[in-house]
């Protein structure tokens, strides 16, 4: 990660550190134990990351996810412009609806992993906070003249996850549609508190949850009002990152990277179907080729016996051939054991498959399991 | 009895020829919510400053050093099932590994309860 620079008065580089988000005073004054993270001061915990985890599993979390990068793509062929750089379809994504999509390198590496928004009038993007300079220097430089990208940096961003964050959310939020009418990968416009913002039902915790857009100065006072229902607490990084890892949903700069393609990370599905019989994305020719022939690795999900977790980089074994690594792992609060995602030959990628991993020079037995590890309880439409 | 600080935030309790181990209170608030002790074993020679033992937390895993040169007796046993003794008592209960000594005057270089105290207050 990359240390903050400004010039000082003789033209020299000064460092700054970490830079505080909009929430920063009030996430303190919670009792939020701050790191840097992504270049930003953000809370890692407030009581403890395991009984976060476990709140947002059975009630509701309130997440501060500000350092992410929200992005409004605007103008004359706004929608060809992006669909040259991702493969998702937009012709398919109505007005009101939400998907996830992945930004390509030239040959069809990862660039970032992000959420794609039909606004009205434009395309609405979340992006990665470890990520979102280089993605914008990225969509600059590709996106043509006519095309506009807006950085929301006034903007803070907010995750509500679990399964009672619809009923805390319901009795602040009003709308043009009720709160209950919106479902998994939708979003609406809403006021919560006289403030309008951007709300849309998604997450990265596999639980029912609502992601809410909001501007910065009125963040502190959003948060009261949330954290005010008897469902909700805070939550810090620490137990966003256990939550996800459970829902079996990638991190990028860990389980995600430039050398790694879609077709081996499990995400084919964000390559929409007539982008797939068209190409023109990034990569396409090699992904198009990944697709139909297999790849060489895949992203699995790992279980491990006894209570020593894998960590990232952990090599995994089948026999004495080195077959992979650990990109994700850590213990899981909710099945009470350790688990992991990681890459492995695809010949030993299915569920079932006994590997070990390499462990301070221990070798742990451990099994290819399907993904999630918990299962997704998301509020999908018809549902 | 007479216990000891490391600055790496480990005590050793003495009483006569042997000690017990284990990381400060201090030091289990940092780590957050221990998931895994991996205990050194019986009989295992530790060295003083060096990593011996590794406690993982949801976040992370971290070594704990030997405050002093010495044998291991025992690993404690209840941290096989409750690992979570060393965040509820981390200075009883939840130690770490039960030892001898080498050369008890390596003690007169640690830093006593109230020196640690000091110590921890200017972090």
């Amino acid at each position: 990660m990359s240390d903050t620079y400004e010039i000082d008065d003789n033209g020299e580089p000064v460092e700054t550190g970490p830079e505080t988000l909009p929430l920063d005073a009030w996430n303190r004054a919670r009792g939020g134990r701050m790191v840097e993270f992504a270049g930003y001061w953000m809370p890692v915990q407030y009581e403890g990351i395991i009984a976060e985890h476990t709140w947002t599993r059975t009630h509701a979390g309130l997440f501060d996810v500000s350092h992410m990068g929200q992005l409004l793509v605007s103008g004359e062929g706004a929608d060809a412009a992006v669909e040259a750089l991702l493969p998702i379809d937009l012709a398919t994504l109505r007005p009101g609806m939400q998907r996830y999509s992945l930004l390509l390198a030239e040959d069809g590496g990862i660039l970032d992993d992000l959420m794609v928004s039909r606004w009205p009038e434009a395309l609405y993007l979340v992006v990665n906070g470890a990520t979102k300079w280089d993605d914008i220097a990225h969509l600059r430089e590709f996106l043509p003249d006519e095309v506009t990208l807006n950085h929301l940096d006034d903007r803070a961003l907010f995750a509500l996850q679990g399964p009672e964050a619809f009923a805390a959310l319901e009795r602040h939020a009003t709308g043009e549609y009720p709160l209950s009418a919106l479902t998994f990968m939708h979003f609406g416009k809403f006021e919560i508190g006289g403030v309008e913002v951007m709300i849309s039902r998604s997450g990265y915790t596999g639980e029912d949850g609502f992601e809410i857009s909001l501007p910065a100065e009125a963040a502190a006072q959003i948060a009261d009002l949330l954290c005010g229902e008897p469902e909700v607490k805070p939550i810090g990084l620490g137990a966003r990152d256990s939550l996800r890892l459970e829902a079996g949903l990638p991190l990028y700069g860990h389980d995600l990277s430039e050398t790694i393609d879609p077709v081996s990370a499990d995400l084919s599905f964000a390559i929409g179907k007539r982008r797939r019989a068209e190409g023109a994305f990034p990569g396409a020719e090699r992904i198009l080729s990944l697709l139909a022939d297999g790849p060489s690795v895949r992203r699995v999900g790992l279980v491990l016996e006894g209570r020593m977790a894998a960590r990232e980089g952990a090599t995994i074994f089948h026999g004495g051939e080195l077959v992979g690594s650990v990109t994700s792992g850590g213990f899981s609060p909710t099945c009470a054991r350790p688990i992991a995602m990681g890459y492995v030959s695809a010949a030993l990628a299915a569920p079932g498959t006994k590997l070990e991993i390499e462990m301070r020079g221990k070798r742990l037995p451990a099994e290819v399991v399907p993904l999630p590890f918990v299962p997704h309880r998301y509020h999908r439409k018809g549902a | 009895m007479a216990v000891y600080f490391t600055k790496e935030h480990e005590w050793i309790s003495v009483e006569g020829d042997t000690a017990r181990v284990g990381i400060t209170d201090y030091a289990q608030g940092q780590l957050g919510d221990i998931t895994f002790v991996e205990l050194p074993e019986a009989g295992a020679g530790v060295t003083q400053g060096k990593s011996c033992c590794v406690v993982d937390s949801v976040k992370a895993a971290s070594d704990v050093y030997a405050p002093v040169t010495g044998t291991v007796v025992s690993g404690n046993p209840s941290l096989e099932d409750e690992p979570e003794l060393v965040n509820t008592d981390a200075e009883n209960a939840g130690f770490l590994w039960s030892m001898t000594l080498a050369d008890p005057a390596q003690l007169d270089g640690l830093m006593d309860e109230a020196a640690y105290k000091e110590y921890v207050a200017g972090l």
